[in-house]
């Protein structure tokens, strides 16, 4: 049995296990079994990422079993390895293994924990059968399985309403991203007449220039194939338009969010058009759409995050907005970049999604920043974590020096790349990104310096009051309808004993038990080093790379060539954020209030996310229940069975006089004349 | 096997159990259902077991003369092995179904369904055309008494509209059959499947075959009698309405419409695809408003059997496997689903979505089970469901990406009503005390679930061990129809060496140089 046999399926072994066995094996086996086998898994795979940081190592292919085979489409079961699947074997593993055993100190207290860990290791398996495909179709088996598991974890607090309206919105809104992903198979399949990868990669540079009939369009046979797939990426990494399910997915808990809406699930989109780079490459015209795609929700979603006052909420917006980086940074042909920052991402936005739970845990699932303050010195570790995160995903860093956080790497490296490539969209692509890079500098100060910077605010907290009157372990703890109550209307208390005067309402946060800890410092590090290591062979290493990706030498050659002022920039706007933030929320803490009643209209605009939900709820939802009510009602009832079969009983027997004949004692017979007609007609014909 | 007469046994079995079944009480009958159901599966396992993948294309083939050219004559292809496998797996399940839920003529009920499953499999067996027809339509007289004996309050309407419908079909293709008898000599249905009839002949034929299987399938605009059928019908007949008289429609298309006459199967098929697109869009928004679970399901089976329309008329491999496949996934699923409200139904008696909530809390194993079929019925890769819509669209593609276009927002629209569902009926809090305490699965509904469940899986995991026995026939039909088989949409031209080249030159202009 092969190393990435084991990698793959003992999480699904896990996830059995602990799912079916739940009550019967009880919380700690399940714990043990599903954490356990991911760190199995890995330990597996990081051996496997350092054989080919040597570089020169060929992909291999593990055969698993078949699967379909329907005329000329073939796929199988198969586990691919190369060195792109070597880099998410690492960061799904060591992600979702932390994840795992963050969750024990995070859903301590929850009566369904066997249920919560199954999920967590089946979105594993699902995200690794995902990076291991070796044919589109097994690729889309595990985007679905991720698609139920993020379906299954966003609903997880089922009991709540909000929770299982933003799972069915996440699986929703993912599946129209896969209408163009499904089409893109069948369009791939219809052109190359095949399904697996390699055999596409190999021939897509033949067909660039041909042409081919869509929707009766004439069209470029590679551009609209890459349109359909990259549309089927938009929907599972959030890109603007099919954005809308991922801060509600935040309804999910904090660790979920963390694993899959941060660090792994919503980077297969990256993923897939890294995997398919050589086919965007045939298409000049989709790449620059995936470009300014990702461009603009790169600007959209930081835009919103400066608003938000959930702190998870923040930090989902940030989501969308880095992965935006990723999409443009492929976009210009810089594969290699998007995937080193997916790579970081992994780690420094994991990390952020994980300190929240923490600073969440602490606060008593409250989780409006609003309600936050003079958290430091409160919770030490967590506060030292976040910040790592936060100096990583600012992406601070000297150029001179060579020497920065995770970040500074992988997002100079992507600007850089947008500047050097030259063409229209990259230039765009590379102004809003810099500016993007001044608001995530912004929003994240902003979490910090309301979180753990100036005076407590708790006191005006409805889950801080009910946890200073109850009790903080009270019954309803164990209630999970009651849990993160994400995106709740603002709390209007009015506080008056003593205790609330200095903001504390005499609650005492605590700091996070040692399980939890561990993953924060683990990932810490990740956030401060994965950069400065990793930096060589992501960027400039041809040879790590050894053909997984398609490598431009000449982009990246133009990209150590760029002038100062744009290897700079970044680091200037950094400071700008940070200065705005600081100004805002340290020094001059009535400044937001200010800015709100000069732009108004601005703020809503931004707080209410640009009226997506809005918009889509008045475009589609509602027309669809109006129209299925009609259909149903004019349609079926009032047209075809008016006219249909009541119709023909009118004719036939005058309504009423047939329904009384047909009681259920003339069954027999009616059924006794139908078998005698029956008969008798052969009968006649045959003996004709 | 050979020469010993499988089939005729596999249909006196259920026969003679149904006979018996008239003089017994209400235990004995239920016993003697259930031996017979098991009977015919373990005949039914021995046949697929027996059936030689790339031998002859008809097997276990069995000749009687009877008179005047009118014959006893069996045999199956691979395409009717499974879908006779499909019949004898849901029987004993539809028969536990109603162990308990059936109180009144139980003897009766039992001799329905055992008569039933004989003329199922009569259907997918026969190889005489007035055979086929005689099975064919027989086959509505126990399935009519099953809505209008033992069905709900409705009952006599729906019945009603099940019979008109389906009868009026079925005179016009009786007389296209006579016509066909006539004119090629013989009844013989492998012969006339070879059979070339003039083209003009066929458009006839076809259309008049067409009014009988559009019934069946059923297709929009002649389904509303389903959605009525499956509410009234008892959760065992909605079982065998959707899980096997649903696929007599789509068998038909296959079995005669598609080989028979294929010249006129290239000329319909823009009304095929039409009427397809029309009715995935126009189902599943349907189903999306609907506030009974029965009838729910109901709608998406007119969506899912849209789909395999769609996918047979492509007139290509994938769509005529896709549409196999997805036929046998929607027997097995669909009919997991009824059981699945029939579960509840047992319990509570209100097919009413709003009267139930919270079962995940209280019903946690059902809800599981619920969970696995609402998925499988919105095509969750490594379910049956997505083998058989994959390669259905993938069909489609080839031949209109229009079609496919408008097909494949089914997976959309069926993600919205199944989810919308399944939170309505196993999220939430428990909103009604009764449904809050009604208990989880007990021995007899796991023992219905599991090989359900496994079905699914197996199906979804290695389709291969469905798909084998189908693909000569396939390739056969495939052939057969490939003469008159319209062209695709697409249209691919390659490009010249110049056009390549500087197409290639275009993808990397800019600073990569």
């Amino acid at each position: 049995m092969s190393s990435i046999s084991i990698i793959v399926f003992l999480p699904l072994l896990a996830a059995i296990v602990a799912g079916l066995g739940n009550r019967a094996i009880g919380s700690f086996a399940a714990k043990i079994v599903t954490t356990g086998a991911l760190f199995v898994s890995c330990a597996l795979s990081w051996p496997i990422l350092l054989t080919y940081l040597g570089g020169d190592v060929d992909g291999t292919v593990v055969p698993v079993l078949n699967w379909v085979r329907s005329g000329g489409m073939v796929f199988d079961w198969a586990l691919r390895v190369d060195t792109l699947t070597a880099v998410m074997l690492v960061v799904i593993t060591t992600v979702s293994a932390l994840v795992h055993l963050y969750s024990w100190g995070y859903m301590d207290e929850d009566p369904d924990q066997p249920r919560f860990f199954a999920y967590l290791s089946l979105f594993t398996f699902a995200m690794l059968m995902l990076v291991t495909a070796n044919n589109l179709v097994q690729m889309f088996f595990g985007w679905e399985g991720v698609g139920l598991a993020s379906y299954l974890l966003i609903g997880f607090w089922f009991r709540k309403p909000s929770a299982s309206a933003a799972a069915i919105k996440a699986f929703v809104v993912n599946r129209v991203g896969d209408l163009g992903f499904m089409l893109g198979i069948f369009g791939t399949f219809l052109v190359f007449g095949t399904v697996s990868i390699p055999e596409i990669l190999a021939a897509a540079p033949g067909m660039a220039g041909s042409s081919i009939t869509f929707l009766g369009m004439r069209l470029d046979t590679m551009t609209i194939l890459c349109l359909l797939l990259f549309i089927g990426a938009m929907g599972k990494s959030a890109q603007l338009g099919l954005h809308t399910w991922l801060p509600d997915a935040m309804e999910g808990p904090t660790p979920v969010s963390a694993l899959i809406h941060a660090a792994t699930m919503v980077t297969a989109g990256v993923f897939m058009v890294c995997r398919l780079s050589p086919m965007f490459e045939a298409a000049p015209i989709a790449l620059a759409v995936v470009t300014v795609v990702g461009a603009l929700t790169c600007i959209f979603a930081a835009t919103v995050g400066t608003t938000q006052t959930d702190i998870k909420r923040v930090i989902a917006y940030s989501t969308c907005s880095q992965l935006g980086y990723m999409f443009f940074a492929a976009g210009v042909g810089a594969y290699g970049a998007a995937m080193f920052h997916l790579f970081t991402h992994a780690f420094f936005k994991a990390l952020l999604f994980l300190g929240a739970g923490s600073v969440i845990h602490a606060m008593h699932h409250e989780q409006d920043m609003r309600y936050y303050g003079a958290l430091r010195k409160r919770i030490p570790v967590t506060f030292w974590a976040m910040m790592a995160g936060t100096l990583a995903i600012t992406g601070v860093g000297l150029y001179a020096l060579h020497l920065g956080f995770a970040g500074f790497y992988s997002k100079d490296a992507i600007l850089e790349a947008a500047f050097a490539r030259g063409t229209e969209a990259s230039y765009l692509a590379f102004a809003l990104g810099i500016f993007a890079a001044l608001l995530t500098s912004f929003y994240s100060w902003r979490l910090m310096f309301l979180t753990f910077w100036g005076k407590p605010r708790w006191s005006q907290s409805e889950h801080i009051q009910h946890a200073v009157h109850h009790g903080e372990h009270d019954p309803d703890d164990h209630n999970p309808a009651r849990q993160e109550d994400a995106g709740h209307d603002p709390h209007a208390l009015v506080v008056a004993d003593d205790a609330a005067a200095d903001g504390t309402a005499g609650y005492h946060p605590h700091e996070s038990p040692i399980v939890m800890l561990i993953p924060l410092i683990v990932l810490s590090l990740g956030a401060v080093f994965a950069g400065g290591v990793f930096n060589h062979a992501f960027i400039d290493s041809e040879a790590f790379w050894n053909g997984s990706i398609f490598y431009n030498e000449g982009l990246i050659h133009a990209l150590h060539e760029t002038p100062m002022w744009v290897k700079y920039a970044p680091f200037v706007v950094m400071l700008i954020g940070l200065a705005i933030a600081w100004n805002n929320y340290i020094r001059n803490p009535a400044a937001p209030a200010g800015f709100v009643e000069k732009f108004g209209g601005v703020y809503t605009f931004l707080k209410n996310k640009w009226y997506f939900d809005e918009l889509y709820n008045f475009l589609f939802v509602r027309p669809a229940f109006w129209l299925g009510r009609k259909f149903w009602k004019w349609g079926d009832v009032g047209f075809i069975d008016r006219f249909g079969p009541n119709g023909a009983a009118r004719v036939v027997a005058g309504g009423s006089r047939l329904a009384a004949k047909v009681q259920s004692g003339y069954l027999y017979s009616y059924a006794l004349i139908m078998l005698l007609g029956l008969v008798a007609a052969i009968s006649w014909a045959i003996a004709r | 096997m050979d020469g010993f007469p499988i089939l005729s046994l596999m249909l006196l079995v259920p026969l003679a159990g149904a006979i018996a079944c008239f003089f017994v009480n209400a235990g004995t009958a239920r016993a003697i259902a259930l031996a017979a159901t098991l009977a015919d599966l373990l005949l039914g396992i021995a046949l697929w077991a027996s059936f030689d993948i790339g031998g002859a294309q008809w097997q276990f083939v069995e000749r009687a003369e009877l008179f005047a050219g009118f014959g006893y004559a069996l045999g199956i292809d691979g395409i009717a092995l499974m879908l006779i496998v499909l019949s004898v797996f849901l029987m004993p399940i539809c028969i536990a179904a109603s162990w308990l839920s059936v109180k009144a003529r139980v003897g009766e009920y039992m001799a329905a369904f055992l008569l039933m499953e004989m003329l199922m499999i009569g259907v997918f067996a026969a190889q005489d055309l007035f055979l086929f027809y005689i099975f064919f339509e027989a086959g509505l007289i126990p399935m009519y008494l099953i809505i209008g004996v033992w069905g709900g309050d409705n009952r006599i309407y729906a019945s009603y509209k099940f019979f008109l419908y389906t009868l009026l079909g079925s005179v016009l293709m009786l007389i296209a059959m006579f016509w066909m008898a006539n004119a090629a000599g013989t009844t013989d249905i492998p012969t006339l499947m070879s059979y070339d009839f003039p083209a003009g002949a066929q458009t006839w034929l076809w259309l008049a075959f067409f009014a009988s299987f559009a019934v069946k399938m059923p297709m929009w605009p002649v389904h509303t009698w389903l959605p009525d059928a499956h509410v009234q019908a008892p959760t065992a007949g909605s079982i065998i309405l959707a899980g096997v008289l649903l696929k007599m429609g789509g068998y038909g298309f296959i079995r005669f419409s598609l080989p028979m006459f294929p010249d006129a199967s290239a000329q319909f098929a823009w009304l095929i695809f039409g009427l397809s697109m029309v009715a995935v869009v126009y189902t599943s928004l349907v189903a999306l408003v609907q506030q009974d679970m029965k009838k729910l399901i109901a709608y998406s089976s007119v969506a899912h059997m849209a789909i395999v329309t769609g996918a047979l008329f492509a007139f290509n491999v994938q769509g005529l496997e896709g549409a196999m496949i997805l036929m046998l996934s929607h027997g097995l699923v669909s009919g997991a689903l009824f059981l699945c409200v029939g579960i509840i139904y047992d319990r509570l008696h209100t097919r009413e979505i709003s009267r139930y909530g919270g079962l995940a809390i209280n019903m946690p194993r059902y809800a599981l089970f619920f969970l696995l079929f609402t998925m499988a019925s919105i095509g969750l890769p490594g379910t049956s469901g997505f083998v058989g819509e994959f390669l259905s669209l993938a069909g489609m593609y080839e031949i209109s990406s229009w079609l496919a276009l408008v097909c494949t927002t089914g997976i959309i629209l069926g993600a919205g009503y199944m989810l919308y569902l399944y939170r309505r009926v196993a999220f939430g809090e428990q909103v009604n005390a009764d449904a809050a305490a009604m208990p989880d699965l007990d021995k007899r509904e796991w023992a219905m679930l599991i090989p359900l469940a496994a079905a699914t899986m197996w199906m979804g995991i290695y389709p291969e061990s469905f798909l084998a026995p189908m693909r000569a026939d396939i390739e056969w039909l495939d052939q057969r129809i490939g003469a008159s088989a319209p062209a695709g949409d697409a249209h691919l031209a390659l490009p010249s060496a110049e056009a390549r080249a500087a197409a290639i030159e275009a993808a990397h202009e800019g600073g990569a140089h």
